[in-house]
């Protein structure tokens, strides 16, 4: 027995590879597919529910027609095609109707501008998404706003110009007052000095600058919008303009200051106890009675102030929760290093609250972009109920039901399940923990 | 504790006060945490600051650079006094270093950027410079290689040696330890003590909460003891280790020494 309990290893040993079956397909299908009885008997089952799925689909899917110029002519060539009682996708609408899904009733012999406002966004997009690109490129975004506008609605060019110098005015008194007032202070003076800017100064400069030097498109009235392109058009802004807002009301919410505090707190609630549709009633309908008579507010831009803040107030909350996740600690070594509140949120809190919030804000923007749909209920024709409305109206496509549906959901999944991608890529990016 | 021979020559107590605490009280809701706390601390002093979980001298640290506020006495720091105006904290705290228990660098930044940061955005350096200043003083806690890693790539010495970079960076007249060992391996504490050792050499003033006693007895000049939210007993170590005077310090030190 003694001289067992002694033991010194001299040679230690060299790792060796794993015995068989810990590899290959055989492990995957076991480990995966059939672990037990009831793990075999879901797989089995799952199997002939995509069968069962796949034999009802797929005939009316192969019988596809694409050349047709009604509903019934569609018909009549699966029926002959294929004999009485078959059925058949009518892809003929799409083909003929396309235009509508992505334009709406935009004047046709002007698509370009669409197409050359999509192109701009990803110009504009890109250094935005890819942190690898030159940042020279972000001059792009900073006058995508204008040069979007400008390309979608027309008009004189001197209308964004002008809206555009709006936001110089509001960098300029930020930077000079900044130093003296801190930046909450100097932010709101910038805000206030800019909506006089635009509120009073915005209209005769615009005519002034046009009577001296008339440049200008055809103008297109926003009830031509419609389609994918007015999902863009809102979901694009929208999506912009709520992650700034939702950021600063995660931090009203989270502030000392009473005010500030309960403003975001009612604001964050208010929103979000309200269904979408009731807001875009109000955008459509009450705001023009609070609103000075004579101002003509564009409906899609009303549109787009409700939907940003219907976004802005899940954002908030979603960003809420990455800041609650971050310990203690990293908001007492900002302290300790003498970081001032914003730049101690700008450098150490956000960048963190917000990788750990990407899943979630993804999905409010995902959400945001599909709930563009729901403008329909106030008149403007989006790619799902309005343009389908639109088309069935039309005597040769009368009664036509999943076609334009599918089309339009698979044009939504597209761009939706590209976010996610991206998403996804950008979690992985940012993974610094390695945990 | 350090196998080589302390060098002596710098450590020098000044005349000149570093930090001034005058009848200083806190509490947190009702629960009264410091109770009449004095202290002077001259520059060059390095003062270990010991006692039992809960006597409050983490929090009396933290207050030196606000982090916890104190309702009622006088703390001034290098002549800045501490008050709601929002400018002399940032005052104190640029001018003060402090490094955590559980080390606090900001994981989103590289090793050198933890270290650049708050020179470049409190100091206004230029980068480069910072870069200079950083790439030195990990040279000098010795992971100058690590540079370009994350922190959650590094070990808990590693890491805790790059908290002191970052705040030597800063350039700061007093550094704070905040129990700098408590959370690390026994293999890694050596490396994070070497390291402070090697900053009491060269005169810095600091004040350390740990439980390192043969780290005081090596490099303090000055022990105090704390007991619920009070400073119960201060002396030379060597006095303060060998003739303890109140019960409660002899208590304590039987306790952490006898095993």
């Amino acid at each position: 027995m003694q001289e067992q309990l002694v033991f010194v290893r001299n040679q230690m040993l060299p790792p060796e590879a794993p015995p068989p079956g810990q590899k290959g397909i055989a492990r995957w299908m076991r480990e995966n597919l059939f672990s037990g009885p009831m793990n075999s008997a879901l797989t089995l089952l799952g199997l002939l529910a995509v069968v069962w799925l796949a034999l009802h689909v797929l005939p009316w899917l192969m019988h596809s027609v694409w050349n047709a110029n009604s509903l019934n002519e569609c018909r009549q060539i699966i029926q002959d095609r294929w004999g009485e009682g078959a059925t058949g996708a009518c892809w003929a609408m799409v083909r003929e109707r396309w235009h509508q899904y992505l334009y709406g009733f935009y004047p046709q012999d002007m698509y370009w501008r669409p197409n050359l406002a999509l192109l701009l966004l990803f110009a504009a997009l890109a250094p935005v998404l890819f942190s690898s690109l030159p940042r020279k490129m972000l001059w792009i975004t900073a006058l995508y706003p204008a040069t979007g506008f400008w390309l979608l609605w027309g008009g004189t060019i001197w209308a964004p110009v002008v809206a555009m110098m709006g936001f110089v005015v509001l960098w300029l008194v930020f930077t000079v007052l900044q130093p003296r007032l801190g930046v909450p202070v100097s932010a709101g003076i910038g805000v206030v000095a800019a909506a006089v800017w635009w509120m009073v100064l915005q209209a005769p400069m615009t005519d002034a600058l046009q009577s001296l030097a008339p440049l200008r498109i055809r103008a297109v009235d926003s009830r031509d919008f419609g389609g994918f392109l007015l999902s863009f058009v809102i979901g694009v802004t929208a999506i912009s303009a709520s992650l700034p807002m939702g950021i600063l009301l995660a931090l009203g919410r989270k502030s000392d200051m009473l005010l500030v505090r309960t403003l975001s707190v009612g604001f964050i609630e208010f929103i979000r106890g309200v269904p979408l549709i009731t807001l875009l009633f109000t955008a459509s309908l009450l705001l023009q009675y609070f609103l000075p008579p004579e101002t003509n507010f564009d409906i899609i831009l009303r549109v787009i102030i409700l939907v940003t803040f219907f976004a802005a107030a899940y954002i908030a909350e979603v960003i809420r929760g990455g800041l609650a996740a971050l310990p203690r600690g990293q908001y007492e070594a900002a302290d300790a290093l003498g970081l001032d509140y914003w730049q101690a949120q700008r450098l150490i809190i956000m960048p963190q609250a917000l990788k750990i919030s990407i899943p979630g804000i993804v999905s409010s923007f995902i959400g945001l972009f599909k709930d563009t749909t729901l403008v329909a209920f106030v008149g403007l024709n989006d790619p799902l109920k309005g343009i389908t409305q639109i088309v069935r109206a039309d005597i040769n496509w009368k009664g036509i039901y999943w076609e334009p549906y599918i089309f339009a959901g698979a044009l939504f999944f597209l761009i939706c399940f590209g976010m996610s991608r991206y998403s996804m890529w950008l979690e992985r990016k940012l993974k610094t923990d390695h945990r | 504790m350090a196998e080589h021979a302390i060098d002596r020559s710098k450590m020098k107590v000044s005349d000149e006060v570093a930090v001034q605490i005058t009848q200083m009280n806190k509490w947190y809701g009702q629960f009264h945490v410091l109770r009449d706390v004095n202290m002077t601390v001259h520059k060059g002093e390095r003062i270990v600051i010991c006692g039992p979980s809960g006597s409050g001298k983490s929090t009396l640290i933290r207050c030196i650079n606000r982090l916890e506020e104190h309702q009622s006495g006088q703390i001034i720091v290098d002549g800045t006094e501490l008050t709601n105006d929002l400018k002399n904290i940032d005052k104190v705290r640029s001018e003060v270093g402090m490094v955590f228990q559980h080390f606090n660098l900001f994981p989103h930044l590289t090793i050198l950027e933890n270290c650049t940061l708050a020179p470049i955005w409190v100091r206004k350096v230029p980068k480069k410079e910072a870069e200079e200043t950083a790439m030195h003083f990990l040279r000098k806690v010795k992971i100058p290689e690590q540079a370009n890693k994350y922190p959650g790539q590094l070990s808990g010495g590693q890491q805790q040696r790059v908290a002191i970079a970052r705040s030597l960076c800063m350039k700061p007249r007093i550094m704070l330890f905040d129990e700098p060992t408590s959370a690390l391996d026994p293999e890694m504490i050596k490396e994070v003590l070497d390291t402070m050792i090697e900053l009491a050499e060269e005169g810095m003033t600091m004040l350390c909460v740990t439980h390192e006693m043969g780290f005081a007895q090596a490099v303090a000049n000055r022990v105090v003891f704390m007991d619920q939210g009070q400073i119960v007993e201060q002396n030379e170590p060597r006095e303060f280790f060998n003739n303890p005077q109140s019960e409660r310090t002899k208590l304590f030190l039987s306790q952490i020494l006898g095993h």
